[in-house]
């Protein structure tokens, strides 16, 4: 099967009811994706599927054959994505295992989303779990990067945005 | 879980039964480590440990390395120095390099507590080098890494700052008096003339980095004593500083045990025990061999492990077996089963681990308040599955793992591969979360992928799925506590009895002659034997049954306190509430004056505004108690709708002694709340027919991002004994909440999790 990966093309070979996970992290190498549960239910495994979020450890892979993959190692070229410039700021990871679906959750709800309420945050975050219990910075941490975002003008603006 | 005068490298070296046994652990530095009182004034400290900071000063600087780094470390000195120009080792802890960089070797494991920039803060603070040109990896397993009081390379008990703080200080000062020295014969004046600031010496017009000085100082004999910073002089330490592993961790190149690729490596999934305590009798491999991507399969002592190409082979095969277990007696378990055993043991008493006056005498002929108590078994899910990669090749092994018992890993492996430990190189990777699961007397997980790769001839990497995780033991124990009091005129309990059934952690395993004293496991009883309200209960009692059981048990972030508190904290608030007074107000009286629960407590209840009136429907509970030598209160603000609890703020005040980064402090304070609340409002593993009935996260529910309250943290400004900060945030978090609810409803809950009737 083909598939776009953070702007790239990849020809895998793997069986067609594999996750998008272990395709990801066993046969590409991208290990930024996380396992957490293996059935949608922790969100670490969190990617973005055309722009939005999904849970890569329940979707097979050889769905998303034309489709835009976006993965924790292609949310920014640089570590400047206002979510993870705000991440940083608010000091918001901890043992950080499941931070790449923290942030890509945050980076997908504020696309839709740029001036998120606390509700709009608990709606879409409260998916991601956290052992560390991060959240008091996780909802500060959305919070800064919205301000970002505001002042730049754009996501794309406040920070090299793949 | 740590006492004084503790110390583990006896029993691993007994645990590894091999002929070769590490080296005896370096004896504390004059005035370190047993007291964990950390030094704050300035002081000139004789260098005892002379073999352990040496830098071989008639050696050239390539092979001072060789000459007392551990054979791990020397490796890493050995591939860097390939890649530039040789980086300068003053001691253990700090390399420097010649771009300025300060490498700083953590012993510590980094599992979210905040050790990869709160150690390096400490050596820093001492080195006074550029901040920004600091650079952390976690250390090899080697003696030199060694706790300083128990003796074995490992984090846990929340002892890492106040156990390396004084050790830590004087690496960073003894390489900050090298590079002066150094100086000084550069420009041919001495000593005493030059300073330093920022990665820098100067001498009136000189001025050299310490790049540029650090192999010449690498040449210097070690001085015979060097002088710490007074607390007056501090830049560093006691300012709030943001971690250095944030960015790695927020693009996704943070490296943890799971990610580790090794040249042809394979992915293993194991089939284990369904109950606790099977063994297999017999398998067929046939259906899982014939899964694509599937290499090979063995048996092992913990079960059945299948090897493939990738976790999704490896898991489908794993999932594919067809195996005969001999289930033995662990199958007629069940938590019903349990809870009533331990009832009847809690009305016969116990072992005694503390006592004053005639507590039954008291009881005779006057009211007594009588409660029980329970908690559950609970598993610590960290988000990163167990994973340990494991290559063994001519010369050793290399295992790669989120550890937090380095020591046990080392040994353990070393034993079953027929290796000296010094052959076994641990790679502690980032862990994603610890909680206790991954410090592990019999290294579970580790010796597990070390016997897949030893009976497969592979290079391995063994991943646990969550439902391995969950049904894989290693539990905080399930709880049951009887509790008895009486009140005196004045209202304060004139007699106070507990007692406490519950399987001990330490029983069975090479720690137990340490921990079990008279029959009494330390940590099942702490918190409740040395509640701080006992020396005012003129009759008290606290006494222990051990059942013992297949189910292996465990550490869970805090230990006995995660039971110890709730109890103690709850049952006290009855007797405030049983004697008309206020819980705040009642705990007062009890508590010395200048206590430092005395102290949190205040602290807490002026920032709360205790007493003030709160939102409709809101109510407050309170409670404080000690852990791992910090002091902390905690109120927690809650209202009840629909029988469903919901905790809108915490206001949790900590004396922890002087504080390194108040920032961790803060984390670790959030951290350890929503990890006791998830617990006290959502969390259990219940056994019927001798299997765990909880399987993911759908059904072992943990606290989620809605339900995370507002946590104000304020730190208690000490200079006395410095405590920990990983675990004590988490113990007085359920209690807080219990007593709340009883305020808002009138419902008195003696049961994790927290359910209304």
């Amino acid at each position: 099967m083909k598939l776009s990966i953070n702007g790239h093309d990849h020809e895998v070979d793997a069986p067609a009811d594999m996750p998008l996970l272990w395709v990801l992290r066993d046969v590409i190498g991208l290990t930024g994706t996380k396992f957490g549960c293996g059935m949608a239910q922790c969100g670490a495994c969190t990617v973005h599927v055309d722009g939005a979020a999904i849970r890569s450890c329940v979707t097979p892979a050889s769905a998303l054959t034309g489709k835009q993959i976006t993965t924790i190692e292609g949310l920014s070229s640089d570590g400047s994505h206002p979510v993870q410039r705000a991440w940083i700021e608010a000091d918001v990871v901890q043992c950080g295992y499941c931070q790449s679906g923290q942030v890509m959750a945050a980076a997908a709800l504020l696309k839709q989303k740029p001036a998120p309420s606390d509700a709009d945050i608990d709606a879409a975050m409260s998916g991601n779990i956290c052992r560390c219990g991060t959240y008091q910075r996780i909802r500060a941490g959305v919070h800064r990067a919205a301000e970002l975002i505001k002042v730049a003008g754009s996501i794309e603006e406040a920070g090299h945005v793949a | 879980m740590w006492r004084e005068g503790m110390n583990f490298s006896g029993v691993v070296a007994d645990a590894s039964n091999v002929a070769h046994t590490p080296s005896p652990p370096n004896p504390p530095l004059e005035g370190e480590g047993l007291s964990a009182k950390p030094r704050l004034a300035t002081e000139d400290l004789k260098v005892k440990r002379r073999d352990f900071l040496k830098t071989g000063a008639t050696l050239s600087a390539g092979l001072v390395v060789a000459c007392f780094m551990p054979p791990g470390m020397r490796r890493a000195f050995a591939q860097d120095a390939a890649k530039k120009p040789a980086p300068i080792p003053p001691n253990a802890f700090v390399r420097i390099a010649l771009d300025d960089t300060v490498t700083v070797l953590l012993k510590h494991s980094e599992m979210g507590q905040g050790v990869w920039t709160s150690i390096p803060m400490v050596i820093a603070e001492e080195l006074d080098c550029d901040w920004s040109k600091i650079h952390v990896e976690h250390a090899p397993a080697a003696p030199e890494y060694a706790h300083t009081v128990f003796g074995i390379q490992m984090t846990g008990g929340s002892t890492s700052t106040w156990e390396s703080f004084d050790q830590l200080r004087h690496a960073g000062a003894t390489a900050r008096a090298l590079l002066i020295a150094a100086a000084a014969q550069k420009w041919k004046t001495q000593a005493a003339d030059c300073h330093t600031e920022k990665g820098f010496v100067m001498c009136g017009a000189n001025k050299a980095s310490y790049g540029e000085l650090a192999e010449a100082a690498a040449k210097l004999p070690m001085p015979d004593a060097v002088k710490l910073k007074g607390i007056e002089e501090f830049t560093l330490i006691g300012k709030p500083t943001q971690r250095l592993d944030s960015k790695a961790k927020v693009t996704g190149t943070a490296e943890f045990g799971i990610d580790v690729k090794r040249p042809n490596m394979l992915i293993a999934v194991v089939a284990r025990a369904p109950v606790f305590g099977a063994k297999v009798k017999s398998f067929d491999a046939a259906k899982a061999k014939s899964i694509a991507g599937v290499v090979e399969v063995v048996q092992v002592p913990s079960g059945v492990a299948v090897l493939a190409k990738h976790f999704w082979a490896a898991k489908q095969g794993r999932d594919a077996l067809t195996i005969d277990w001999d289930l033995g007696t662990g199958a007629t378990i069940s938590t019903t089963g349990l809870r009533e055993d331990y009832r009847k043991q809690a009305q016969t008493l116990g072992t005694v681990a503390k006592q004053a006056g005639d507590v039954d005498a008291a009881f005779k002929g006057t009211k007594v308040i009588e409660s029980e108590y329970e908690v559950p078994f609970l598993a610590h899910a960290p988000m990163e599955p167990e994973n340990c990669t494991v290559e063994i090749g001519k010369d050793g092994a290399d295992i790669y793992t989120g550890t937090q018992f380095q020591t046990m890993d080392q040994n353990l492996s070393a034993k079953i591969l027929g290796l000296k430990p010094e052959q076994v190189r641990i790679h502690t990777m980032f862990l994603g979360g610890g909680f206790g699961r991954r410090a592990n007397p019999t290294s579970d997980y580790v010796t597990e992928a070390v016997q897949v790769a030893k009976a497969s001839g592979k290079t391995v990497k063994v991943v646990w799925t969550r439902e391995d995780d969950i049904h894989g033991g290693y539990y905080r124990p399930m709880w049951l506590s009887k509790l008895r009091a009486t009140l005196g005129k004045d209202g304060k309990p004139a007699a106070w009895s507990h007692t406490i059934v519950g399987q001990s952690i330490i029983a069975g395993t090479p720690f137990a002659p340490m921990m079990i004293k008279d029959g009494i496991d330390a940590t099942s009883v702490e918190g409740a034997a040395d509640a701080p309200y006992l020396e005012n209960i003129p009759a008290h009692r606290v006494d222990l049954h051990s059942p013992s059981s297949p189910i292996s048990v465990l550490w869970w972030r805090s230990v006995g306190h995660s039971h110890t508190a709730f109890v103690v904290e709850s049952f006290l608030d009855e007797l405030a509430h049983a004697a008309k007074q206020d819980p705040l107000t009642y705990r007062r009286a009890l508590l010395p004056e200048k206590s430092r629960e005395r102290l949190a407590l205040d602290l807490a209840a002026q920032k709360f505004g205790w007493g003030k009136p709160l939102a409709k429907g809101h109510a407050a509970g309170i409670a404080v108690h000690q852990s791992f030598g910090s002091y902390v209160a905690q109120i927690a603000e809650v209202s009840v709708a629909n029988k469903q609890i919901k905790v809108h703020r915490v206001v949790c005040a900590i004396d922890c002694g002087p504080v390194v980064n108040p920032l961790t402090v803060e984390a670790q304070m959030q951290s350890g709340i929503a990890f006791g609340l998830g617990a006290a409002l959502h969390s259990e593993l219940t056994l019927k027919d001798g299997k765990i009935e909880q399987s993911n996260f759908h059904n072992y529910t943990v606290l989620r991002l809605n339900e995370m309250p507002h946590v104000e943290v304020h730190i208690v400004p000490s200079t006395d004994k410095m405590g920990g900060c990983g675990e004590p945030g988490t113990p007085p978090i359920a209690p807080a909440v219990a007593n709340a609810v009883f305020a808002a409803t009138g419902q008195r809950l003696r049961k994790l999790p927290l359910r209304l009737a």
